[in-house]
């Protein structure tokens, strides 16, 4: 049985479709490397994969049962494009009202943990808003991951990162997957990706185009699959 | 065949309304009170039913956007609203007038009149709205729930009115009349059925209109994906 | 169901935290009510006892003006940083989401409302102590209208252009029947009358049950799209 499975979904925005059947699956503990141009659909299909957005037809499947059960949902963990911290609050309150809403028990222990885990400690009780910009990336990373999720759907997560918080991402990541973690992320950093992926697959306007294991010429020539692809398309 | 059905709707919309017209000026002689000018029902009244049989139709448009997601519920909802708000325009400006050149009164906040206003203001925000959302889906939904928060009001409206008026003791409607004289019903239903057969073909061709608007955004931003 | 309504203590909290670390909305909030009771006293140049005729009608408007500032800017707080979405993607259902917000907004609205009542009092000579058991209830029950239609209207125009501008125009005109009924009770009240309230008490009860019931149903639809 697949981790998260997404099956003929279609996503209509007015009449324009920003996703055509598109059928993506990764089984558990994969990390699936979403390619795609900008405008492909990328980011429309991880949020629909996160439970953001519903798709206009087609379903989308957590370790065989509905997105939108809240069981469910509670096993999933999301790094999109903006931080999903609170200015106003410190970090470790940030982190202990993630942890509640996420179903995480003993929430303060949790959230200490985290922000050790990413070092945060120093600044626990500083305010996100005034953190440096890789601090706030680090505190994302440490909400995403709070409740050690089975499912990490990141939204090109190492774009305009630091070398820091590119490093405690790695890690995270390495960890999740050594536990047994599925991983779906986005990322136009093509290199950093073919090292963590397992799997692949590219999007190309709204239809996923390829899908399978990463290999080793991928890994070798990280541009390999959108050069293939476009010679396909030219001929 | 769409074009045929608004043509032929509209032309006998406007048949009856003709004919009608002049039955109740040439052919009736003026009312008990108020002479020729008691006349205006057969405008004012048919106008505020039209106007709230369109209302209902939006506000089925709008349940059936939100579970249907499908778009030509919003078209209709849209165009429904717009041609109930005319209605409802024809409605105020006529009591309006027939309020002063009886009463001497422009306007008063009788029962009838200020849920008309209410109405139509309620949905005049709905139409304001609309234009301040770029996409496609979340301007129907928003549009949707408007359109069905307006129709919960207009009932409280009507019950805090008639509240407000019996205790600050406000004259009875204005524009009572207790009760249609039977020769002036004829014209007072088809003046009713004419209404509503503009209305609809006012609402078709407006529709029409959404279509197409809606294919040209979605052709626009392919291309702009592209 | 239990899960739910912790949830959405959690956000009422949250909320209520990082509004009275800046206190931005509720000072602008308390500020506008008295510039706009300071603006009343001058409007009206009428003796002390034809006064009482309009305060309860001046009192609600006051409270209406300075409570839509709270509560439509409420869903606004989850736009920086995209919090929204994590909301959204968390386990907590919509409808707590909503209900969380709808509370904080509502004790932000009652706070300012208990400011001004005394300097409503102060500034027209009004005494509105004795009745204040009666007022405070018509003050939270018709305040929870003005919350619940807010935080809905705060939900749906998250997106919009121009929301300042737009939201009087659709929020106000849905008010007003709660507030036909609020202004007559609280003037009734202040008067000291003996008049049946029951009716404009009944309207208010209403209004309430009705958008509570019809916004917690639609905001699924609102938030997720």
């Amino acid at each position: 049985m697949s981790a998260i499975a997404a099956d003929r979904v279609w996503k209509y925005f007015g009449d324009f479709p920003a996703l055509r059947g598109a059928t993506l699956e990764a089984p558990k503990g994969a990390c699936l490397a979403l390619l795609g141009r900008n405008g492909a659909g990328k980011t429309t299909l991880l949020r629909i994969l996160a439970n953001l957005s519903r798709p206009s037809k087609g379903e989308v499947r957590v370790f065989g049962e509905s997105a939108t059960d809240e069981k469910v949902r509670a096993r999933i963990g999301y790094l999109g494009h903006g931080i999903g911290v609170y200015d106003d609050l410190s970090a470790f309150e940030n982190l202990v009202l993630f942890g509640q809403l996420m179903n995480v028990r003993d929430t303060k222990a949790a959230a200490n943990a985290a922000l050790e885990r990413v070092g945060l400690t120093r600044v626990r009780d500083g305010f996100a808003r005034e953190f440096s910009r890789g601090m706030r990336q680090r505190l994302a990373i440490a909400r995403a991951f709070i409740h050690n999720p089975e499912i990490v759907l990141l939204d090109e997560p190492f774009t305009s990162l630091d070398d820091r918080a590119i490093a405690v991402l790695h890690g995270l990541l390495r960890d999740a997957l050594t536990q047994g973690a599925t991983i779906v992320m986005s990322t136009h950093q093509i290199r950093e990706a073919m090292e963590l992926a397992t799997q692949v697959a590219l999007l190309e306007r709204g239809k996923i185009v390829h899908s399978g294991p990463r290999t080793d010429e991928m890994l070798a020539d990280p541009g390999w699959l959108y050069r293939t692809y476009e010679q396909e398309r030219q001929q | 065949m769409r074009e045929k059905a608004i043509y032929i709707l509209g032309l006998l919309g406007t048949l009856l309304i003709v004919g009608n017209l002049y039955h109740i000026f040439l052919g009736m002689p003026g009312e008990a009170m108020q002479g020729q000018i008691g006349k205006m029902i057969f405008v004012h009244v048919p106008a505020a039913i039209a106007g709230f049989t369109f209302y209902g139709v939006a506000v089925i448009g709008s349940i059936g956007f939100l579970l249907t997601k499908d778009f030509k519920y919003d078209s209709l909802a849209v165009s429904s609203v717009e041609v109930a708000q005319v209605f409802a325009l024809i409605n105020l400006v006529t009591g309006s007038m027939w309020g002063h050149i009886i009463w001497g009164i422009w306007w008063t906040w009788d029962l009838r009149l200020t849920s008309q206003f209410m109405c139509f203001m309620l949905y005049l925000g709905y139409l304001l709205m609309r234009p301040a959302v770029a996409e496609a889906t979340q301007r129907a939904t928003m549009s949707a729930i408007l359109a069905i928060f307006a129709a919960a009001d207009i009932p409280l409206v009507i019950m805090a009115i008639r509240l407000h008026n019996v205790r600050t003791q406000h004259p009875a409607p204005v524009l009572e009349t207790g009760g249609l004289a039977p020769s002036w019903w004829p014209p007072f239903l088809i003046a009713i059925v004419a209404f509503w057969l503009i209305g609809t073909a006012l609402v078709l061709v407006r529709l029409r209109q959404e279509t197409v608007r809606r294919e040209i955004d979605s052709i626009r931003r392919e291309l702009h994906a592209i | 169901m239990k899960q739910g309504l912790a949830a959405a203590w959690l956000i009422a909290r949250k909320d209520l935290r990082t509004e009275f670390r800046t206190r931005d909305t509720i000072n602008a909030s308390v500020s506008f009510a008295l510039v706009v009771l300071m603006l009343f006293s001058f409007a009206f140049d009428l003796g002390r006892e034809e006064f009482y005729d309009i305060s309860g009608g001046l009192l609600w408007l006051v409270y209406t003006f300075a409570g839509a500032l709270i509560v439509n800017r409420s869903f606004v707080r989850e736009v920086p940083n995209d919090c929204i979405d994590i909301l959204i993607a968390s386990p907590m259902p919509a409808w707590a989401l909503f209900l969380g917000k709808v509370v904080a907004g509502f004790t932000l609205l009652m706070i300012v409302e208990l400011v001004s009542l005394p300097v409503f009092g102060l500034f027209n000579n009004i005494i509105w102590l004795p009745t204040f058991w009666p007022q405070l209830g018509v003050m939270l029950l018709a305040s929870w209208g003005i919350a619940v239609t807010g935080v809905a209207f705060s939900a749906i125009t998250v997106n919009v252009r121009l929301r300042e501008l737009m939201l009087p125009v659709l929020h106000y005109p849905l008010l007003v029947p709660l507030l036909i009924g609020a202004m007559q009770i609280s003037t009734v009240l202040l008067k000291g009358q003996a008049t049946d309230i029951f009716q404009e008490l009944r309207i208010v009860i209403v209004f309430d049950l009705i958008f509570t019931s019809l916004a917690l149903y639609l905001i699924e639809f609102i938030l997720v799209s």
